[in-house]
């Protein structure tokens, strides 16, 4: 195979891995999106929190004296996701909850309030500088001529997408075969119906933002791991990618958001690839300029009727 | 039962109900009857909270239910099939019966079977998405789905609405099979001359007030109701 080819499965690979992180995002946007109609602008900051709590749960272990890599990431995973869902659920409870019956605009506007507030409160905490993250996974498999042409798939990026793809396959089977995600969805239907059905809604929508967050820690910390960095302004841009990962699929539709997660990460890694580094965040944001303009209800969402 | 005492209800400056009266005893068929716009829907939702009823009191099996939460109150025995049935259409005809028994575990089995036995149509289309089937099936779905929370009191609003009359008379049939099992049921209808039949007793409403009350029997012979409701 000539080099070129191995230099395009590279940038797809380091593009599904990327990609895979916006999908885990992506799918807290759309799932709140789905059922109150909102956009939860505080969603990235959870992402952020969950990479910090990860970091400090990490550095919490090693202290204990536990040194496999695994299990580190194991136990720090699962101390991220607790953490990460009761911020998820406080912020619904604190800033959305009590505006659920005013109009969209109000809400939209608490939850970029809750996001400074997080931002900040983060870079209070912690401080605004970057705290590298501990590289506890290295090396990869070498495919081809380790002295030519070769694409090299990191043990990191395959944790990723093994990772995303368990939260994937576990997501959908909680949509599809629980109560509660079936519940999920008729909400996202007709919530005022769910309430006549003697559902409340409420326990629904709380149960939407836990998971939401507890995705959303597992891609910060495993891209905190990735990156090797973490400092409190990540959660912006990571937010900003992952909405546009929602919008490119469809929002409020979950296959959308993994799906429009993966392209979004490839067309951003073949940007830095064959043109500039520079440019990737350009041609993602015109990305989603085009896509609100000639498609806004995304390539699997349904077209929104303004319900009169 | 169910007693409603001077209720009103506003959406934002419009009234809609002007002080309501009105009661649904055990085993009975209610039917309220009146022109579209009257707030015979209004009525039936301010009973489930949905909206809620700005003053007044609404009491369900001794309790006062006026300022609770929807959710609450459909726990409590209460079951509705709105107007337009209301079916989550995106979701499977099992997913949709599972909606309606969602609170209530223990039975779930049973109350599917019957629901099942009621209507065989659905057994036919279990898993068939709700939004691909006809008019008449979703609105029997509407019903079964209602029934699986086992409620004491059905509410039904405009149940024959859009459909055929061939299924008209068989939802009618399902209603009446309903109250032999013992079922009460709280009915609304534009198709006024068969709900009356049905009915044990009638409220007519007219610009949200109750104007007239009376039995089943007697409103079908009632003069003003032949010629506002009946067609003369």
């Amino acid at each position: 195979m000539s080099e070129s080819i191995f230099y395009f499965l590279q940038q797809v690979t380091n593009g599904l891995t990327i990609g895979s992180t916006y999908a885990l995002i992506a799918i807290g946007y759309t799932m709140v999106y789905g059922i109150i109609g909102m956009i939860n602008f505080a969603h990235g900051e959870v992402y952020m929190m969950g990479t910090y709590v990860a970091f400090i749960a990490l550095a919490g272990l090693s202290m204990l004296g536990i040194d496999n890599p695994l299990l580190l990431i194991g136990l720090a995973l699962m101390v991220s996701i607790m953490v990460a869902s009761a911020y998820g659920f406080t912020i619904e409870r604190v800033a959305y909850r009590p505006l659920r019956s005013s109009k969209r605009l109000i809400a939209l506007i608490s939850a970029i309030g809750m996001s400074i507030f997080l931002q900040n409160y983060i870079r209070l905490a912690q401080g605004s500088r970057d705290i590298a993250m501990p590289s506890l996974i290295q090396g990869g498999f070498l495919m081809g001529d380790p002295n030519g042409s070769h694409i090299m798939i990191s043990y990191m990026q395959i944790i990723i997408m093994i990772s995303t793809v368990i939260c994937m396959v576990g997501l959908t089977l909680f949509i599809t075969r629980s109560r509660m995600g079936r519940a999920c969805r008729a909400c996202s239907q007709d919530i005022g119906m769910t309430n006549l059905l003697g559902i409340n809604s409420n326990n629904v929508i709380a149960v939407t933002f836990v998971i939401g967050a507890a995705l959303a820690a597992v891609a910060g910390m495993l891209l905190g791991l990735y990156y090797g960095v973490v400092n409190p302004y990540i959660g912006f841009m990571a937010g900003l990618k992952a909405f546009t990962a929602a919008v490119l699929g469809g929002i409020g539709s979950i296959p959308g958001a993994m799906l429009g997660g993966l392209i979004l990460g490839v067309t951003e890694s073949l940007t830095a690839g064959y043109l500039t580094a520079e440019y990737k965040d350009v041609v993602a944001f015109s990305l989603l300029v085009l896509i609100l303009l000639f498609m806004p209800s995304g390539i699997l969402g349904k077209p929104e009727v303004e319900k009169i | 039962m169910l007693t409603l005492e001077n209720v009103h209800t506003h959406y934002g400056p419009i009234e809609a109900l002007k002080g309501v009266s009105l009661n649904v005893q055990q085993g009975e068929i209610v039917t309220l009857i009146g022109a579209n716009g009257a707030g015979k829907s209004t009525l039936l939702m301010t009973v489930c909270g949905d909206p809620r009823a700005s003053a007044g009191t609404i009491t369900w099996k001794g309790n006062d239910i006026t300022k609770e939460e929807t959710s609450k109150i459909m726990r409590t025995g209460l079951a509705v099939v709105p107007e337009g049935r209301r079916v989550f259409s995106a979701m499977t005809v099992e997913e949709n019966l599972s909606m309606g028994g969602f609170f209530n575990k223990t039975t779930y089995d049973q109350r599917m079977a019957h629901v099942l036995e009621l209507f065989p149509r659905l057994e036919e289309r279990f898993k068939q998405r709700a939004g691909t089937m006809s008019g008449g099936e979703q609105q029997m779905l509407a019903i079964g789905r209602a029934l699986m929370s086992e409620p004491e009191l059905l509410i039904l609003d405009e149940p024959s609405l859009g459909l055929a009359p061939l299924i008209i008379n068989q939802i009618f049939d399902i209603i009446h099979k309903l109250r032999d099992e013992g079922m009460t049921i709280f009915l609304v209808e534009q198709n006024a001359n068969q709900a009356l039949r049905l009915a044990d007793r009638g409220y007519v409403i007219e610009n949200g007030k109750i104007v007239l009350e009376d039995t089943g029997a007697n409103l079908l012979v009632n003069e003003d109701v032949r010629k506002a409701y009946l067609g003369g």
